[in-house]
């Protein structure tokens, strides 16, 4: 019961509701339009008969007299159809004609009009329906003339009856056609609906089933599915995240607290004392700049609003990074050299893509200096409708299979796992280029590695 | 220097007004917006110290409250919202400067200076800073030891430029990188000492007593012998 109930409170049975009314009205308009006018046209004819036979009748009487006219309907009287006459004296007494009795024959001469009449033979309580015309004629005699408009009212009967079977068939079907697409609306979405639950019960592989009809709860259905794959993408980035960051965290705090014991253990001298609190201080920045790190992460991952992006020229940003490294690569034997375009203009946050660049340089000068000619390159180059930001080293490059992996956060490859860094640099790096609509790619230097970061061009500087 | 800062956390407000009068200064604390904001309206200090996230009245709105009131003290916002935007926010609401937590004391010691000298000291106006026999001309981009010319590289220059503007106090690496390169994040390597070393190569060199100090655990000060 409660089933049905929901089905006619469906939008569908309720639209199938609307449309009968809608359609009954108009069918009801329809017909009584044709059968008025079609009674019309029927009774414009039967006037024209009516008002000829007249003519012609008082013609004859004119010429003849009564007899002559008596002759004359009674000859007319004789023949089929549903013409009456009546004539009378001018007390109304019948003289001829195929009917004894109507009340327009006393009346006053007058216009068309509907009367009664009884026809010869009848019982008195029967009466029959016409449209007729009294005229008095010279020597006070009365002639009705009229035609009988019994199968006016059979047409029209036959026009309500046909409205009325309309009506039912067209019931019938509206509530039936209804209530089936209703239903077939209801069961889609009921299995949408119980497919959502079953995701809110944390069931987050669940999909909604699409029929591939390509109507509109499917595309809707594509479309919730598609949030759904993002959100299970976040949510499996996230539960990655907290056991990275339950190692990688722990492994600093671990030593952070050994040295902290160390600090606080009796016997030591005040050197050590002070060593020790030295490095704890050094541990705990490093445990902030990870923290920070993260943050940054976590923080373009959920996407920056849009006042925070403004156009800014990442040649120049390129250019500044370059000139911050420069001193340092300098300092450990390497050539940083740049190759910079002018006016590559982005829509992008300064900050944050300086931040990524320094990561950029800074991981090639910690992995990618190895070799005898050690050499960076930052390069900032249009391509297309894009900006492509690289920074290239001719150290031992990343494997093919890795990547894609070393982009992850806290992912370090072993041959770097001795050395400083928290494994944060390129997925701060990758998230910096999400943020801005760009992607970060890693490829073959052939030898070493390139980090290629490709942002969409603004495209307001030199077309 | 007098200094209020406006802190709800009882351990750290108080650790800051230890710190701050162990180097000499007169700090107050304040523990809630409403109290901060009535003190600073009331009274005159040097720099306010302010964190963002405060019970009854937050930092922000202390801030733009002030400044409504034209009350022009210089601001220091601290923050554990230490994100880009958080940083334009604090800014844009009346901050003269923002430094994210946790951080170290010696980065705090030396911003708080340098924002109550930009105030009191006209040093910003001056077009030629002198420290010893160094001299840098703003206008002319002219640097010279004992009347020797030397010659700098534009971020060189700029690097000096902004040392000899707050001559004999402490900067450190990050306010070189913000003022100096403008951007805000943590050098992390040593970046910052790399440029000054090459700096002081070149205005330090055959020098018995160097002009360009490092400051073990803060950063670097320019200043004349013997000061």
């Amino acid at each position: 019961m409660k089933t049905v109930g929901k089905l006619f409170r469906t939008t569908a049975f309720k639209l199938s509701l609307a449309y009968f009314v809608l359609f009954s009205v108009g069918a009801w308009v329809v017909l009584a339009s044709v059968g008025q006018r079609v009674e019309q046209v029927l009774d414009e004819e039967t006037a024209q008969t009516i008002n000829a036979e007249i003519a012609r009748l008082t013609e004859l009487y004119g010429e003849g007299g009564l007899r002559q006219l008596v002759t004359s309907i009674e000859r007319r009287a004789r023949a089929p159809g549903g013409s009456i006459f009546l004539v009378t004296t001018y007390a109304g007494e019948y003289i001829a004609g195929n009917i004894i009795a109507s009340p327009m024959i006393g009346a006053e001469e007058g216009a068309l009009d509907e009367t009664i009449y009884r026809r010869r033979g009848e019982a008195a309580d029967i009466h029959h329906h016409a449209l007729a015309k009294l005229v008095i004629l010279p020597g006070e005699f009365r002639l009705l003339v009229g035609h009988d408009i019994e199968d006016h009212r059979v047409l029209r009967r036959i026009l309500r009856q046909g409205l009325g079977a309309s009506l039912f068939w067209l019931a019938l079907v509206g509530t039936l056609g209804g209530l089936f697409v209703a239903n077939r609306m209801l069961e889609r979405v009921d299995a949408m609906s119980a497919s959502a639950r079953r995701i809110m019960a944390g069931d987050l592989d669940q999909r909604l089933e699409t029929t591939g009809a390509g109507d509109e709860l499917d595309r809707l259905a594509e479309n919730l599915n598609a949030m759904l794959a993002r959100i299970g993408e976040l949510m499996t980035g996230l539960s990655e995240v907290s056991d990275n960051i339950a190692h990688d965290l722990k492994t600093p705090l671990t030593r952070l607290r050994n040295r902290a014991e160390e600090a606080a253990r009796a016997n030591s001298g005040p050197e050590e004392t002070s060593a020790a609190l030295s490095a704890i201080i050094a541990e705990s920045d490093a445990l902030i700049r990870v923290f920070d790190a993260l943050l940054t992460i976590a923080r373009a991952e959920a996407g920056y609003s849009s006042d925070n992006l403004n156009e800014v020229d990442a040649g120049k940003i390129a250019a500044d990074i370059a000139e911050l490294y420069e001193p340092v690569a300098e300092q450990q034997g390497a050539l940083l050299r740049s190759e910079l375009e002018e006016g590559l203009m982005v829509r992008g946050n300064r900050e944050l893509l300086g931040r990524m660049l320094a990561n950029l340089v800074d991981n090639a000068l910690k992995y990618g200096v190895g070799g005898d000619k050690p050499s960076i390159l930052v390069s900032a180059r249009r391509v297309g409708g894009s900006i492509e930001i690289c920074v290239a080293d001719r150290g031992p490059g990343v494997p093919l299979q890795d990547r894609e992996r070393v982009i992850d956060r806290f992912v370090r490859l072993e041959n770097s796992r001795s050395r400083p860094g928290s494994g944060l640099g390129l997925s701060l790096a990758a998230a910096v280029a999400r943020l801005h609509h760009g992607s970060l790619r890693l490829e073959d230097n052939a030898p070493g590695l390139r980090v290629v970061v490709s942002l969409p061009s603004a495209g307001s500087s030199r077309g | 220097m007098r200094l209020l800062i406006i802190e709800d956390d009882r351990e750290a407000g108080n650790y800051l007004v230890k710190a701050f009068r162990e180097q000499g200064h007169l700090a107050e604390l304040a523990a809630d917006g409403l109290a901060g904001y009535a003190l600073a309206r009331e009274s005159q200090y040097d720099v306010l110290i302010v964190d963002r996230m405060l019970p009854k009245l937050d930092g922000l709105s202390l801030i733009a409250g002030l400044r409504e009131q034209k009350i022009d003290t210089p601001v220091l916002i601290l923050s554990a919202l230490g994100q880009v935007d958080d940083r334009v926010k604090g800014l844009r609401a009346g901050g003269d400067d923002y430094l994210a937590k946790p951080y170290a004391f010696s980065e705090l010691l030396a911003r708080v200076e340098a924002l109550a000298r930009r105030r009191s000291g006209p040093r910003g106006e001056d077009t030629v800073y002198r420290v010893g026999d160094l001299q840098l001309d703003r206008l002319t981009r002219e640097v010279k030891i004992g009347g020797e010319e030397v010659v700098l590289q534009p971020r060189e220059f700029r690097l000096l430029e902004y040392l000899m503007k707050n001559a004999g106090q402490v900067v450190t690496r990050t306010m070189l990188l913000e003022n100096v390169w403008d951007y805000h994040f943590d050098p992390q390597t040593n970046v910052i000492d790399v440029h000054i070393s090459r700096l002081r190569s070149k205005i330090d060199k055959g020098r018995a007593t160097p002009l360009l100090h490092t400051i073990r655990g803060a950063g670097y000060m320019i200043r004349e012998n013997g000061r």
